[in-house]
């Protein structure tokens, strides 16, 4: 597979690229997703800087929309199988996902700008100290 | 006429509106006068409606007012028995009882206006739902009026409700009624059940199909009804208590017209009683029974109104015993004579209550003859009448009860008649304790003694008048023939038991004999008791033996006491003190603790650590998968 990638680099042939993207198991997206999703659990968990937090927010957000994607084309590939006629059956999420980024895009501005306002208060990024909200 | 038959119970109605309404703007005589002439129109509308009535060949008529229950399967119209019988009561109803209120403006006055209004509103309130209860065409009617006359009993009992004893001798009234009201209303269910209506049209031609079993079963639940009502064993010991109210509400309610609620229903349903000789049977000896006990302790009371409430309480165990040996017409009969002379005899009782300011103990009586002589003279006509000495009408009524007794079974005549004796004996007692003699109480009582005011005395006159010729209106066929007009008067309406009845032909010789023998030993009774009590002094030894028993009421109520009220006490004290306390109280006290516990633990959980929020959520989510794994 390696192989296969380093030579199409060197061949510059993206219908080859097109193709081994196609014929990649499901599998590998999986195992990629879940360990994406799991590092930005873990960092959510673990780390006490809001900055930090917050990314790992957006990996998990990001493993979540690969996922999705990697559906799709999975479906869209089963579709036309069956009818090899060209159709967008299972593609809709490809279109889909673009959306998700732009909403995504507006929900760092504001989280961004909420860390911005938490440090001019107090001075810090660190969620821990954020514990009036339970008064 | 007859479709003016809601106008006889109508006119109370009104009365009690507006005297109960404005009792606090109405002066006494106008109270006064709204309530008696309430009563008294009703009494009008039921002499005409008698004229019509009495017409031989009247067919009875059932007067529907409107649809009162209207369901599937089930139809209890509001509707008014007009017949012979319910006629009849109505005029012993509004004759006597105007009579009484009219007595009442004069014993009352010393009320204040209010109390004066509410008397006369409760008084009229009685006589509507005493009228709802004789007129009503089904069961469920006379059940109305059957507990608006226990409610009327309670709120006249405790009419001085300051007193804490007569709002208890009120509450005792009411609870033994309620539990003849009970199988009153079992038995209205079964008929229900039984019969799929209520009304008297519908139930007593088919009565002879069902089987006697259930009709013994529905009489012997309406009888514990009349139980309570009428007084009789064991649910007696309300009526003595009872006293407790004003003297006229004793004549109207306890004497005359309430307690024979009893003997009205089951004179109404002499069928299902005809069908089910059992039942007939412990309505006999329950009758005879109550009639000797309560006679026997009328031997040894002191309490003037006391006396005659036992001799009340023995009187309708004699109209029971009548009942319950076939004899209709003369257990009505007897209950027409009884509410003249028992109510004539209470309104006097009423009146020596009055001039003695409130005494009524007869050891402090005695003389009142000269100061008294219209009261003295009336209640002499009382006390012979209820005796039974000819031509009095306690004679006649009583007579016939007896010989169709002694048709039956002769012990029990035998035993009846010796309670005879003994209400000659008690009543001359009695009669010769306050009347005869020299006067036994205070100066000042003396000094104050005086004849009651014309509107006492009137009604007093007319009672006696009654309890004189009242009796004549039965005459024995044995006298002459067809000379028992209620006989023939009643007649459509025990026809069909009398159909079914086997006539106990007792000769005409024997029936002298026995007649005569009873009234010259009655005759002997009283002479013996007026000569033991014309020269009584009170003595200061304390009874001993049978006496003191029978003063203590052969020691029923303190029976009644240790056998219901103290165990009902005990479970009572058993579940406030323990069960209230521990296992309701307990429970809804665990709750709160419960409650608040739990969230006082509950709050630890927000630390406001948003690290430790998210992994609550992370674990939970997780655990969220494995149980949905788990799942499949």
């Amino acid at each position: 597979m390696v192989k296969k990638i380093k030579k199409l680099f060197e061949k510059k042939q993206a219908s080859l690229l097109q193709q081994i993207i196609f014929d990649m198991p499901i599998n590998y997206y999986l195992f990629l997703t879940v360990t994406l999703f799991s590092i930005g659990v873990i960092g959510v968990l673990t780390r006490r800087n809001a900055i930090i937090v917050f990314m790992c927010i957006e990996l998990m957000l990001n493993a979540v929309n690969l996922l999705l994607v990697a559906f799709s084309q999975m479906h869209q590939a089963a579709a036309l199988a069956i009818q090899p006629i060209a159709s967008n059956v299972g593609a809709e999420a490809q279109l889909f996902v673009f959306f998700i980024m732009v909403v995504a895009a507006a929900e760092v501005s504001v989280g961004l700008a909420i860390i911005v306002m938490m440090y001019r208060n107090i001075h810090s990024v660190d969620i821990n100290f954020l514990n009036r909200l339970k008064h | 006429m007859a479709k003016f038959i809601y106008l006889v119970p109508l006119f109370p109605l009104i009365g009690f509106l507006i005297n109960g309404l404005g009792r606090n703007y109405l002066s006494k005589t106008i109270s006064g006068i709204i309530g008696t002439a309430s009563v008294l129109a009703s009494f009008v509308v039921s002499i005409l409606i008698f004229l019509e009535v009495k017409v031989a060949g009247f067919s009875a008529v059932e007067v529907k007012l409107f649809d009162f229950i209207n369901t599937a399967g089930i139809d209890i119209p509001f509707s008014f028995q007009v017949d012979q019988l319910s006629v009849l009561f109505l005029l012993i109803i509004t004759g006597v009882g105007t009579l009484i209120h009219l007595y009442s403006t004069a014993y009352m006055h010393e009320e204040e206006p209010n109390d004066f209004a509410r008397y006369f509103a409760y008084l009229n309130l009685f006589v509507f739902s005493m009228l709802l209860l004789v007129l009503g065409a089904n069961y469920v009617i006379m059940f109305i009026g059957w507990e608006g006359v226990g409610l009327c009993s309670y709120l006249l009992i405790g009419f001085w409700f300051k007193n804490g004893d007569y709002n208890n001798a009120a509450k005792k009234a009411f609870v033994m009624n309620r539990i003849g009201d009970l199988g009153f209303l079992l038995a209205v269910f079964w008929i229900i059940g039984q019969f799929g209506s209520t009304s008297f049209a519908v139930i007593f031609p088919v009565a002879s199909k069902v089987s006697p079993a259930i009709l013994t079963g529905i009489t012997l639940l309406m009888f514990v009804g009349a139980m309570g009502k009428s007084a009789q064993i064991p649910l007696y010991t309300w009526l003595p208590d009872a006293m407790a109210g004003p003297t006229p509400v004793s004549a109207l309610i306890h004497a005359a017209t309430m307690v024979t609620a009893g003997i009205y229903m089951i004179a109404r349903s002499n069928i299902l009683y005809t069908l089910a000789p059992t039942t007939q049977e412990v309505v006999a000896i329950i009758g005879l029974s109550t009639s000797i006990l309560a006679a026997t302790i009328a031997l040894q009371q002191n309490d003037i109104k006391k006396v005659l409430a036992y001799s009340t309480v023995s009187q309708l165990g004699l109209m029971f015993l009548g009942l319950g040996v076939g004899a209709y017409v003369g257990a009505v009969f007897h209950v027409m004579t009884h509410a003249f002379f028992k109510a004539l005899l209470f309104l006097g009782a009423g009146s020596v209550i009055h001039a003695m300011h409130h005494e009524q103990d007869m050891r402090n009586m005695g003389g009142l003859k000269k100061f008294l002589p219209i009261t003295h003279l009336t209640f002499l006509i009382g006390c012979i009448a209820i005796a039974g000495i000819p031509p009095f009408s306690g004679f006649f009524s009583k007579d016939e009860i007896l010989m169709a007794v002694y048709g039956h079974n002769k012990l029990f005549y035998f035993l009846a008649t010796g309670s005879a004796l003994l209400t000659a004996f008690y009543m001359f007692r009695m009669y010769a304790l306050t009347f005869h003699g020299t006067f036994r109480g205070s100066h000042e009582q003396e000094h104050h003694l005086h004849e009651s005011p014309s509107v006492m005395t009137i009604p007093l006159g007319v009672l006696a008048l009654l309890a004189i010729v009242a009796g004549f209106i039965g005459i024995p066929e044995l006298f002459a023939k067809e000379s028992h007009w209620l006989e023939h008067y009643l007649h459509p309406i025990f026809a069909a038991s009398f159909a079914l009845q086997t006539a106990h032909e007792t000769p005409a010789s024997s029936e002298w004999m026995l007649m005569g023998t009873t009234t010259v030993l009655i005759i002997g009774i009283v002479l013996f008791a007026m000569s033991k009590f014309k020269k009584y002094t009170p003595s200061q030894e304390e009874l001993t033996g049978l006496p003191k028993v029978l003063e203590n009421k052969w020691y029923v109520d303190e029976l009644y006491e240790i056998i219901i009220n103290k165990p009902v006490r005990a479970i009572a004290k058993f579940f406030s003190s323990i069960f209230e306390r521990y296992v309701v109280d307990g429970a809804v006290n665990g709750v709160g603790k419960l409650v608040q516990y739990s969230s006082r633990q509950l709050r630890w959980l927000q630390s406001g650590q948003v690290g430790s929020y998210i992994l609550i959520m992370v674990v939970a989510t997780i655990v969220f998968f494995i149980i949905q794994l788990l799942g499949k």
